[in-house]
């Protein structure tokens, strides 16, 4: 099963509570911070906490993702070092702008993971689009590694940069969200959606999220454990998408027993899409929790 | 690792611990404990600030730990960040050290 | 000797004293005691000019029990006051049986120093006067009982209230006494309506006499024997907050969800249930879940119970709950309520939960969301000693409302900085296991055992669940094992389980 990354929950990695405790929130990914959420002073100490804890508490099924410094600054070196080798799941770099950019981080993992014998290419990246020139090369940076599992936006510069601010309808985002959904997709990998920081503001940020599901985003940052159970909801299919789904999923396996090339059901044909869409419904339900896994192939 | 000045890691915030490091001239680790936990894990805490330090080869210090209930990974990198700074390096740690006795 | 759940008793305690055998293993016929009472003539005064003269008149004598409730909380003045005036009139030897005890009573070290109290019995043990004791300070131990037991207590005469120091937020000449209107108001004065039910002479001490007759009263004037008026009977803001506020801790707010889901699929949840929760973080927020899923589902609670609050209060004027029974009001907002809404009813503590009467209310309830400091791998619950050993809190309706009620759920996070909440044996018990159902944590659930109806029902709910070793290993993964506390022999305090028998005793830490 493909892997569910509807929450990227935004830690400090400065806060040795809150590292803590991150993943009994229940988001799908943990991502610690060692760039923005951390000061200059404290860049040394959040990454040793960082590395301590990811190589010492149990995470258990929590994809833990660490942002890290860019290579441009004196900590982006020892921070892949460190996450490297305390064994994370995906390095996240922010601020990216080229291929080149994804490529130059690349290889640093690859040194370290040669020097420490971890499997090559084993450490997965994603990259933060963050400007309008990001936005531009989002196909090219969404395929410049192998190791790159997903791409997501970081809108708060990439206003600033646009001369504008963020609205609550989200119209002044609408450009650089389509093009890195696309980009995502034409890569085959993930699409995430930038923070919603209003966090008292259930009502926005449920609009929010609808609207970044409608455009096609596998999840969205989040940076207060109380966003999550909403992102789910939102992600979560309802009964009747659940049971439509099961009807297609079962009409295609019968299909695939008798050596069927044409799915049909209630004598109309079924397109592979359709058919791709019910197996990812019933994923999310099944990750949802509304929905057990398997249950389609029983009659 | 030789520590050439005073320095200071971590803070005073609930589950962490603030380690204050200095160089002694006497070879021998000498550790100040103050912890909300004292009586369930004073004894774990010292043992893993002394751990640490050895591990590092830091012979001769004296440390000065407010402990806030935190846990042994954030001792241990509040620990390794002073030592760290109380020893001048900045960047190019010995990670090949740091991950042996880390394992 | 050990009790049924295995805490070791020493002889020296039990003193006639019976063990801990089950919640309802004591359960034969009672006699209750009676006060004496000195009638009124008509044209008597009642009103008397000092705490000294109300004392003096009351005939307070050396090795005589005196008691005070505990509705002013932390903001409280009345007991230091009287204390200090019982210690000027050189009286000694007194047992003090408070409904509770806070940190604002630590000047109370001071006269336990010096003879004047020599034998306390309380609810909770806060500041500096718990650490004391904790560490010796008296040569009796501290008898620790609930609010049910307390009742039962004074109903069956083992504490026979010679004085009652009764402070009210307001007061007739004649002794009508109020908590719910006057300069400081407290709301319901639940817990001392049992003392001036049975303490042989009562004496209303308040700051706000008002013109006869002040009705309705929390405590009527057949009970009074005198009032005094002061100048403060407490500070208003340690008395009773504002209102209380949902908490936005995600920890707390997501205990709460796990607690509300555990209520709604329970078979507890449906019309006409009735609820109990506490004024801690994530009890509190349960009953926010629970409203919405009450109007989403349509259905009404038919009482919610206990300490009550602005939520409680809103709930009630929304509808979504027919009655309130209260017998301590938390904010000033439910204080303020119980003069305002007609079906937000005063209730004593001995109708709250007193296990030796013809049916206490918590009989009656469905569900209660309780908190803990500790709980064991038995489902016992200790929410009175730290994990230090020292006493910081209060046993309060813990006990009664876990027995009474059909589901009983734990509410508390798995870890509290490093010292975990699930262990192997909790410092001390106040509930025993055999009464708790359900413990939520932010890391998941455990049932207890006892209850296979319950572990079927959420077995397809998505809420991690797990059994309680479980849940201590967890605990124990994150934080390390941790030492245990050192103690001496010495016994500082006997926990009575509300039934009256020894269900645990607390000693001096080292």
């Amino acid at each position: 099963m493909e892997r569910l990354r509807r929450t990227m929950m935004f830690v400090p990695g400065s806060n040795p509570g809150m590292v803590k405790d991150a993943y009994i929130y229940g988001s799908d990914s943990i991502m610690f911070d060692l760039e923005d959420a951390v000061a200059l002073t404290e860049k040394d100490s959040a990454r040793f906490l960082v590395y301590n804890a990811i190589k010492t508490l149990d995470y258990g099924d929590k994809e833990i993702v660490v942002r890290i410094n860019g290579l441009d600054t004196p900590y982006g070196r020892d921070d892949i070092e460190a996450v490297v080798r305390a064994g994370v799941d995906v390095i996240r770099l922010p601020k990216t702008e080229a291929r080149e950019d994804v490529i130059a981080v690349d290889e640093v993992i690859e040194e370290v993971e040669r020097k420490i014998g971890r499997e090559i290419g084993s450490t997965k990246m994603m990259a933060a689009i963050e400007s309008p020139l990001g936005v531009l090369n989002a196909y090219s940076i969404a395929t410049a590694s192998k190791r790159l599992i997903g791409i997501a936006l970081g809108a708060e510069d990439y206003v600033t940069n646009m001369k504008t601010k963020r609205y609550p309808d989200g119209l002044e985002l609408l450009g650089a969200r389509s093009q890195i959904v696309m980009a995502a997709r034409a890569a085959g990998i993930y699409a995430i959606d930038t923070v919603y920081t209003d966090v008292d503001n259930e009502e926005g940020f449920r609009k929010e999220v609808e609207l970044i599901k409608q455009l096609g985003f596998d999840g969205k940052s989040v940076i207060n454990p109380r966003q999550i159970p909403l992102v789910h909801e939102i992600y979560t299919p309802t009964q009747d998408e659940i049971q439509k789904a099961i009807k297609v999923v079962r009409a295609a396996r019968e299909a695939e027993e008798k050596g069927l090339g044409v799915i049909s059901l209630n004598g109309k044909m079924i397109d592979k899409p359709i058919v791709e869409r019910a197996e990812r419904i019933l994923q999310l339900a099944v990750a949802s929790g509304v929905y057990k896994e398997g249950m389609e192939n029983e009659k | 690792m030789k520590l050439i000045k005073r320095a200071v890691a971590g803070t005073l915030e609930s589950s962490d611990i603030q380690v204050i490091i200095e160089p002694r001239e006497e070879a021998c680790i000498e550790i100040e404990l103050k912890s909300s936990v004292e009586k369930q894990f004073g004894r774990q805490i010292r043992r893993v600030i002394r751990e640490t330090l050895e591990a590092l080869g830091v012979e001769n210090a004296r440390v000065i730990a407010t402990d806030r209930g935190a846990l042994d990974c954030t001792i241990r990198a509040r620990v390794l960040c002073a030592a760290y700074r109380a020893s001048g390096i900045k960047g190019k740690y010995d990670w090949e050290v740091i991950d042996k006795w880390n394992a | 000797m050990k009790n049924s759940i295995g805490r070791e008793i020493p002889e020296s305690v039990i003193n006639g004293l019976e063990l801990y055998q089950g919640p309802f293993a004591k359960n034969g016929e009672v006699k209750k005691a009676a006060p004496k009472v000195k009638p009124a003539k008509p044209g008597e005064s009642k009103l008397v000019s000092s705490i000294e003269e109300a004392i003096v008149k009351c005939g307070l004598r050396d090795g005589m029990t005196i008691s005070f409730h505990h509705h002013f909380r932390e903001g409280d003045y009345i007991l230091n006051m009287v204390v200090d005036a019982i210690a000027k009139l050189g009286i000694k030897n007194l047992t003090l049986a408070s409904s509770s005890l806070g940190s604002v009573h630590s000047p109370l070290v001071k006269h336990i120093k010096n003879g004047v109290i020599t034998k306390i019995t309380t609810s909770g043990l806060r500041g500096a006067l718990a650490e004391e004791i904790s560490r010796g300070l008296m040569n009796e131990p501290v008898i620790i009982r609930s609010h049910g037991g307390r009742a039962r207590a004074i109903e069956a005469g083992d504490i026979k209230i010679d004085l009652a120091f009764l402070g009210a937020s307001s007061s007739d000449e004649y002794g009508n006494a109020s908590g719910a209107r006057g300069k400081a108001i407290c709301g319901s004065l639940g817990y001392a309506r049992v003392d001036a039910d049975y303490a042989d002479k009562v004496v209303i001490i308040t700051d706000t006499l008002v013109d006869f007759p002040n009705v309705p009263a929390s405590i009527p004037q057949t009970k009074v024997d005198y009032v005094v008026r002061v100048d403060e009977i407490g500070n208003p803001s340690g008395i009773a907050s504002g209102a209380t506020r949902f908490t936005k801790n995600p920890k707390e707010l997501l205990i709460a969800e796990y607690a509300s889901r555990v209520i709604i699929e329970s078979g507890y949840f449906k019309d006409g249930f009735s609820f109990q929760t506490g004024s801690g973080g994530s009890a509190l927020a349960v009953s926010r879940f629970l409203r919405n899923e009450m109007i989403k589902q349509g259905i009404t609670a038919s009482f919610a119970l206990g300490g009550i609050t602005k939520p409680m209060v809103e709930m009630l004027e929304e509808g979504l709950i027919k009655n309130l029974f209260d017998v301590q009001s938390f904010d000033l907002v439910a204080a303020d309520s119980i003069s305002r809404n007609e079906r937000h009813h005063e209730i004593d503590a001995s109708f709250y939960a007193n296990p030796h009467n013809r049916g206490c209310i918590a009989n009656n309830l469905d569900v209660v969301i309780l908190s803990a400091l500790e709980i064991d791998t038995d489902f016992n619950i200790n929410v009175m000693t730290g994990s230090d050993g020292v006493m910081r809190g209060a046993s309060g309706g813990h006990c009664d409302t876990a027995a009474g009620a059909k589901l009983t759920v734990i509410v508390a996070p798995l870890i509290r900085g490093r010292i975990p909440t699930v262990v192997d044996s909790v410092n001390t018990v106040i509930t025993p296991g055999e009464t708790i159902d359900v413990l939520v944590t932010d890391h998941g659930i455990a049932v207890n055992p006892r209850r296979t109806d319950l572990i079927e029902r959420f077995m397809n709910v998505s809420i991690p669940v797990y059994t309680i070793e479980q849940l201590k290993e967890r605990a124990e993964s994150i934080v390390g094992k941790p030492d245990p506390i050192e103690y001496e022999d010495q016994v500082v305090g006997i926990v009575e389980y509300r039934d009256g028998t020894i269900i645990d005793v607390v000693r001096k830490v080292k």
